[in-house]
């Protein structure tokens, strides 16, 4: 049933489809332990024991994602071997030591700390228990950070040099990891993941908020500060994030402009200044953007900061370079636009913040309740840009994705595309569900942490209940 | 002679398959076992002795993978290429397997439908992963740096054997850890069970060691060779001793010596396999130092590892120690 199917065509889906569902999981996580150690490190500091409720809610929720993360990324590190032998061969020696280290430091952060973080509050101090917080929070960072980095070095490769045997070999490792797109990319990806938790917490908190009007007035105290927290989140980071993203795409522009050609669906150049195209079809075959809405020279001034700047299309570039225009086009648009709304929803909360009308105003609350996902979308979409864009590449400019593939059959690749849609729909689906259902109860005074006693199974290894345990009652566990 | 980073690292490589084999190794034996487990207090307590652990135990897979195509991406891509099918369907067995852990608890509605994935993972996951040991045994066609064969060449009689040696084999282990981690019927239970997977195993585990050598003829040398055959010899000879004391002690009713006596056979089992395959990664051409990354990629990680590698033993092993003894339906104590 699918050898109609260009096999490398599905085996490009099947990676988007694996990395994109991993990548929902870290990047709510990572935000999300940012916010447990904010919230920690305010309840040590103001003693509100609001903070402490509001830290225990969204704990039972991290130990779910996080765990799920940790599922789907096992099925990560056989990705690159089974669809991507040939990759894996020519870029492993560069790449695969920053995925070691990512692993490496994944293990330390689960060995150690997460299992502190989840059960030891109450048994190992204060002290402790926040260190142990704040060791999650920048262990998920450094799990980014050499993910990222490894991704990005195939973005804009440096360092490197290719030996007898075709594989990419590591010359200098400091501008392999700081390769020029690096620390663009890291920031947008984690601003990207502040929103993204974000826009949850404060989704959840309109919820409830919307809920609880009708009952007691205007939600729980923990469900105000937390819609509180989040908007003023948003506030901060949604504007940040925006100029972060100026700045990664005039990165681009300098080192992966054809990416940028597609991302404004620019089929031609223009000379004196070119166009900023809002909407539109772009016809790759026809070589245009049918049916565009179009600010004149807007797009020149934004990436060359000059009205009259000129700007190279796709015209000037083989088709065979030619990343998939459309999909880039539409899910830089999406990204975008998912960025604009987060921008009108900071604004929006800091008018009711003004007015004094953040727990009264249900259309805010409305606003950020559909906007829960959004973080969601706009980080995928973005991924599907700067992925999408750098085809026909593996390797960018050096290893076309054709000939980076196993030897594939369409059927075989097909079969299993179809099997991982089901599997992970089906257990993913069931793990959303409970987190939804964990949502779906606003955070209450004397808010219950993960239950010590049931097998939760991002406790991990750490033996810090028992040990705790034993401790306190004087004997063996 | 300079310090051999490939070989180093083979060695690291080879410990990271070991530590998952013996540990996750008897987290899926429970799960092999748990559809003649009684539903109820037996089959809670069989999952919580190993839920605090398993994950941890899975960790080491994604330390194989990512050290193998870390230290030797030719090698990775060739055998996981390859070896397609069973790969895939081991991952999607370990979703299954993993998820179900903690679903079963928080939704005690659909629980018969968790354990189903529980079990029904651990079984695929475990004839999977023997499958491809057995297909990585009889070799693998290689061409220009990629995999050359089939779709199916994994698919023969010895892989297949070596596949329900496995899940025997993890079942063994399995049985024995419940034994030593449990009490009353449960515990009961598992003595008898694990004299006839004991029996079961061994049997497998014969037929695998007889058919390899005749796989190919390098084996052959390898095992049977002067004077290496004074050194190979010792493989069969200490699997008949533990062998012999594994029967010993689970007629005696002991506790911890048949589950320490089951990891035994497997480390032999694994040396077995060592011997067939060294120097080669991907049998019958690829040796370790072919696959191996270049210099720089290995010196890059080598203090990670040294930092790294003991810093989590030590924690492993601690934690198993601080999670000794018996274990409740109601999950640790």
């Amino acid at each position: 049933m699918f050898e109609a199917f260009d096999a490398v065509f599905l085996a490009r889906l099947q990676f988007a489809f694996t990395v994109s569902f991993h990548f929902i999981f870290p990047s709510f996580s990572i935000g999300l332990a940012s916010f447990l150690a904010v919230l920690e490190a305010l309840w040590l500091w103001t003693g509100r024991s609001v903070y402490l409720d509001l830290f225990k809610y969204w704990l039972k929720i991290f130990a779910l994602a996080f765990g799920m993360g940790v599922v789907s990324g096992i099925v990560m590190s056989y990705q690159f071997g089974t669809n991507w032998s040939v990759f894996s061969d020519k870029a492993g020696p560069v790449i695969g030591p920053l995925m070691a280290y990512e692993v490496l430091t994944a293990f330390f952060l689960e060995a150690g700390f997460l299992g502190v973080m989840l059960f030891g509050m109450n048994r190992v101090g204060k002290g402790l228990h926040f260190t142990a917080t704040l060791a999650v929070a920048v262990g998920t960072f450094f799990s980014a950070f050499w993910i990222l980095a490894a991704n990005s070095w195939m973005q804009t490769p440096a360092g490197y040099a290719i030996n007898a045997g075709g594989q990419f070999v590591p010359a200098d490792w400091w501008a392999i990891i700081f390769n020029p797109s690096f620390p663009y990319r890291l920031v947008h990806t984690v601003f990207g993941a502040y929103l993204t938790t974000a826009l949850v917490v404060g989704a959840v908190g309109a919820w409830h908020l919307l809920r609880g009007k009708s009952a007691a007035g205007g939600g729980s105290e923990g469900t105000r500060v937390m819609f509180s927290m989040a908007m003023g989140m948003i506030s901060i980071v949604a504007p940040l994030q925006i100029f972060a993203g100026d700045q990664h795409g005039l990165n681009t522009l300098e080192h992966q402009p054809v990416k940028v050609m597609a991302m404004e669906g620019h089929f031609k150049s223009y000379p004196e200044g070119a166009p900023l195209v809002l909407f539109g079809w772009p016809d790759e075959a026809a070589g245009k953007t049918l049916f565009a809405v179009e600010i004149p020279k807007a797009s020149s001034l934004i990436l060359k900061h000059s009205w009259d700047a000129s700007m190279k299309g796709l015209d000037t570039v083989d088709r065979k370079e030619w990343p998939p225009v459309p999909v880039v086009f539409w899910a830089f648009r999406i990204m975008v636009g998912m960025g604009m709304l987060m921008l009108a929803l900071a604004a929006f909360s800091l008018l009711a913040r003004a007015r004094k009308r953040l727990y009264d105003w249900p259309l805010l609350h409305r606003f950020a309740l559909a906007m829960g996902p959004a973080g969601f979308v706009a980080v995928i979409a973005g991924w599907v840009t700067t992925e999408v864009g750098r085809q026909p590449y593996t390797v960018y400019g050096l290893l076309r994705t054709v000939d980076s593939a196993s030897a594939l059959d369409a059927p075989a690749v097909g079969a299993s595309l179809v099997a991982f849609v089901v599997v992970y729909f089906f257990a993913f689906g069931a793990g959303t569900y409970y987190i939804l259902k964990l949502m779906a109860h606003p955070p209450h005074r004397g808010e219950e942490g993960p239950r010590r006693d049931q097998p939760v199974r991002a406790a991990g290894l750490t033996p810090a209940p028992v040990v705790a345990r034993s401790l306190a009652t004087g004997k063996e566990a | 002679m300079p310090f051999d980073l490939p070989m180093f690292f083979a060695f690291i490589i080879a410990f990271a398959i070991l530590a998952y084999v013996v540990l996750d190794g008897f987290d899926l034996g429970v799960g092999i076992l748990f559809p003649l487990l009684p539903v109820g207090q037996e089959r809670d307590s069989a999952i919580n002795s190993v839920a605090p652990v398993w994950d941890g135990n899975e960790t080491w897979l994604v330390m194989g993978g990512g050290g193998l195509l870390a230290a030797f991406p030719m090698a990775y891509g060739m055998i996981l290429s390859a070896l397609y099918a069973p790969i895939i369907a081991m991952l999607l067995a370990l979703v299954f397997r993993g998820v179900a852990f903690e679903f079963r608890w928080r939704d005690p509605r659909h629980r018969p439908l968790w354990d189903v994935a529980f079990s029904g993972g651990s079984i695929v996951a475990a004839l999977a992963q023997g499958i491809t040991l057995g297909a990585l045994l009889q070799g693998i066609a290689v061409q220009n740096r990629t995999y050359a064969g089939g779709w199916f060449d994994w698919l023969t009689p010895f892989s297949l054997l070596v596949g329900v040696s496995l899940v025997c084999g993890y079942a063994l282990l399995g049985s024995t850890w419940l034994v030593m981690k449990s009490e009353g019927s449960l515990q009961e239970r598992c003595y008898r069970l694990a004299f006839r997977l004991a029996i079961a195993t061994i049997v497998a585990m014969a037929a695998v060691s007889a058919a390899t050598p005749f796989l190919r003829d390098a084996y052959w040398l390898r095992w049977f060779a002067w004077p290496q055959v004074l050194f190979s010899a010792q493989v069969p000879v200490l699997v008949a001793i533990v062998t012999f004391v594994l029967f010993w002690s689970l007629r005696r009713g002991h506790h911890y010596t048949p589950f320490l006596m089951a990891l035994a056979i497997f480390g032999l089992g694994l040396a077995g396999l060592g011997i067939s395959l060294y120097p080669y990664v991907v049998p019958p051409s690829v040796s370790i130092w072919d696959a191996a990354a270049p210099h720089d990629s290995l010196a890059f990680m080598l203090p990670g590892v040294l930092v790294m590698v003991p810093i989590i033993l030590a924690y492993t092993g601690y934690s198993y120690w601080v999670f000794r003894g018996k274990t409740g339906h109601e999950g640790y104590h």
